[in-house]
């Protein structure tokens, strides 16, 4: 590539780069750097770190207790993406193809939430599930007599919360991808014998495949590791790998542990975010 | 003959703009039919009616036999190339032309060969792997074409494809498309908003007009036999003024046009009965001379302007009563006698070449 057309970068090119390799090295590289170093330390009986070598963290990791809590991350964040893209991809197909003065209207609505604070709006989730929330008294009021439903505090609510914050990760992506579809194209497959489901399998799920990637990384990875909502709204009765990093670091005082659980989470993350990558690679070749 | 596609008494409204009004047209088998006019005449929501992707307010849509009117798109056998093409990005070449044939369950060695010979015929060899986003313009057109035409439709419908090629392009597909219709013998209806092209390639042309045909009939008819002033001034170039009788003498007419030319007409093409009328004259059929020139009816006019345009020259004329008329002429000899704005000239018409409509 540096061969023909791309010039090397001169000294000027450095010191504009400066500030950005500054950040990435202070707040990306230095943290991750630090967190791989402490996995393989020790720990004295204070929970002070002891720098020496030792790989005790990383086979507590594979105890059937963590693998177990690893699993069940990975199955809520796959459920959560799963449940944003059934409920989202029809959202945004609906919003991408509606006239452009309702559309952008739409699409603000999507973006309300984001205008106040992630846990406000989980404790107005607290509010509507609780025993005497909201549902509940909705419920009364339909139905007398039936007994309340308990939901806070159950894998249920977890579900509910995680989908509901990360659904607008799911809408937005989609929704660039269905916009920029041509309509003609569409028409174009009916014409050509394809009935609705044949439409939708051929065309529209291979043009959109990029939001759709994008979409389930954005939901899939930052689900594994919240441990605000499973806190707040499981009751702590449903810890996954976010809660269990948390722990280590603040309340167990095992950083050495905590520092291992992080770096399996971020190998985790490149795995999964290389897979999608390539997904999205292959989409886009044809969006050309 | 047998008619392929037929509307009968179809009308189309959007809201309360009526799109279509009261169509009734019969495509023969084999034919290449142009539905020609301005945008917004409705000549798109004509193939949309017979392709299937709109429904008509009422009235009904006929492929041979059978009634189609309230049939989806993707269960007629009608094919459709867009005017943008609408090619899958996502697919190659051979993934664009094949995706009918997967619709419609074609085995795969069966596919396999109607891929190739389609490719064949719209001479795309070489370019099967290719994505759209990797062809020219008039290769897209191409794959639109072959992807339309290896699904064997009963007629193919055409929407103004060619009008984003270039000048030079755009001729020549236009006659490949035409060699294309007649080695296949398969129906095409073919929307377009240029004349020439309607011209060069249809065996008739339909003139719509705010919903309506105002004209069905081959090229020649259309341009020399225009029913309306409307079918006169979209086809061609004419000159339209109105006419009142002065006098006759046998088979012609004495007619005054405005502004104070007489000519001489035939009767039996003047409306019955009426004393006023609108003359129809192509500038092409304005003899221009530089010489008195003993023809019969021929009149003094003075060359207002001139426009030089390689083959021909196109000059405004007045007479001495001050009738305006444009001519064309062709450029025989550059040696020759060279007209210019300021000459004076000696014009002449032939009666057989004046058309009449009523006022």
């Amino acid at each position: 590539m540096t061969a023909a057309g791309v010039p090397t970068p001169g000294w000027r090119a450095w010191v504009l780069l400066a500030p950005l390799l500054a950040w990435v090295g202070i707040f990306v590289v230095a943290p991750a750097a630090l967190l791989l170093v402490y996995s393989f330390c020790d720990r004295d009986e204070l929970g002070r770190v002891v720098f020496d070598f030792s790989t005790a963290s990383y086979a507590r990791v594979l105890d059937p207790i963590y693998v177990g809590i690893f699993a069940r991350s990975l199955g809520y964040a796959a459920a959560t993406t799963v449940l944003c893209l059934v409920i989202g991809f029809p959202v945004a197909w609906w919003i991408a193809r509606t006239p452009a003065p309702a559309r952008g209207r739409w699409l603000l609505l999507v973006m309300v939430p984001f205008w106040t604070s992630f846990l406000v709006r989980t404790y107005a989730w607290i509010m509507i599930l609780k025993q005497e929330g909201l549902l509940n008294a909705v419920l009364r009021s339909l139905a007398p007599g039936t007994p309340p439903l308990e939901l806070l505090y159950t894998p249920t609510a977890v579900m509910i919360g995680l989908v509901y914050a990360y659904l607008p990760f799911m809408i937005l992506p989609i929704y660039g991808s269905a916009e920029k579809l041509d309509g003609s194209l569409l028409e174009a497959a009916h014409d050509l014998g394809a009935g609705p489901l044949r439409v939708f399998s051929s065309v529209i799920i291979p043009l959109t495949l990029p939001g759709i990637a994008a979409g389930a990384l954005l939901v899939f990875v930052p689900s594994i590791a919240m441990f605000a909502i499973t806190d707040l709204m499981g009751g702590a009765k449903v810890p996954l790998l976010g809660n269990v990093i948390q722990n280590q670091f603040l309340q167990a005082r095992d950083w050495p542990f905590g520092a291992a659980l992080g770096v399996v989470f971020m190998a985790l993350f490149a795995l999964s975010y290389w897979i999608l990558v390539r997904f999205q690679d292959r989409g886009q070749e044809g969006q050309r | 003959m047998s008619a392929n596609v037929g509307l009968r008494g179809v009308t189309k409204r959007f809201g309360a703009f009526e799109a279509v009004s009261d169509v009734s047209l019969e495509v023969t088998a084999g034919e290449f039919l142009t539905l020609l006019g301005p945008s917004g005449c409705g000549k798109t929501t004509l193939l949309r009616l017979i392709s299937g992707f709109e429904q008509p307010t009422s009235g009904t849509v006929w492929l041979g036999d059978t009634e189609v009117t309230h049939l989806p798109p993707y269960r007629r056998p009608v094919n459709q190339v867009f005017q943008s093409y609408a090619l899958f990005p996502h697919l190659t070449v051979a993934g664009n032309i094949r995706f009918g044939l997967r619709m419609q369950g074609v085995g795969d060695t069966e596919a396999r060969r109607r891929v190739a010979e389609a490719i064949e015929l719209v001479s795309l060899a070489g370019l099967e792997g290719r994505h759209p986003h990797q062809l020219s313009g008039g290769q897209r057109q191409r794959v639109a074409l072959a992807r339309a035409l290896v699904c064997r439709p009963q007629v193919l419908l055409l929407d103004e494809p060619l009008s984003a090629l270039d000048a030079k392009l755009r001729l020549q597909m236009q006659l490949e498309l035409k060699r294309l219709q007649r080695q296949l013998g398969l129906t095409f209806v073919f929307v377009t908003h240029d004349q020439e092209e309607a011209l060069t390639m249809s065996d008739r042309i339909a003139i719509v007009n705010r919903g309506r045909i105002e004209q069905l009939g081959t090229p020649h008819e259309v341009y020399h036999r225009p029913a309306t002033p409307f079918a006169a001034s979209f086809v061609g170039e004419t000159n339209l003024l109105t006419g009142e009788i002065t006098g006759g003498d046998g088979d012609l007419l004495r007619v005054r046009l405005e502004g104070g030319l007489e000519i001489s007409l035939r009767a039996d093409r003047w409306p019955a009965g009426e004393r006023r009328a609108l003359v129809l004259i192509r500038p092409e059929k304005v003899h221009v001379n530089p010489r008195p020139a003993a023809l019969p009816g021929a009149f003094e006019a003075r060359i207002e302007e001139e426009i030089f345009k390689g083959a021909t020259d196109h000059l405004v004329l007045a007479t001495r009563a001050g009738t305006r008329l444009r001519a064309v002429v062709a450029n025989e000899s550059a040696h020759g006698d060279i007209l210019h704005a300021g000459d004076t000239v000696h014009a002449s018409l032939h009666a057989d070449d004046i058309v009449v409509l009523p006022a």
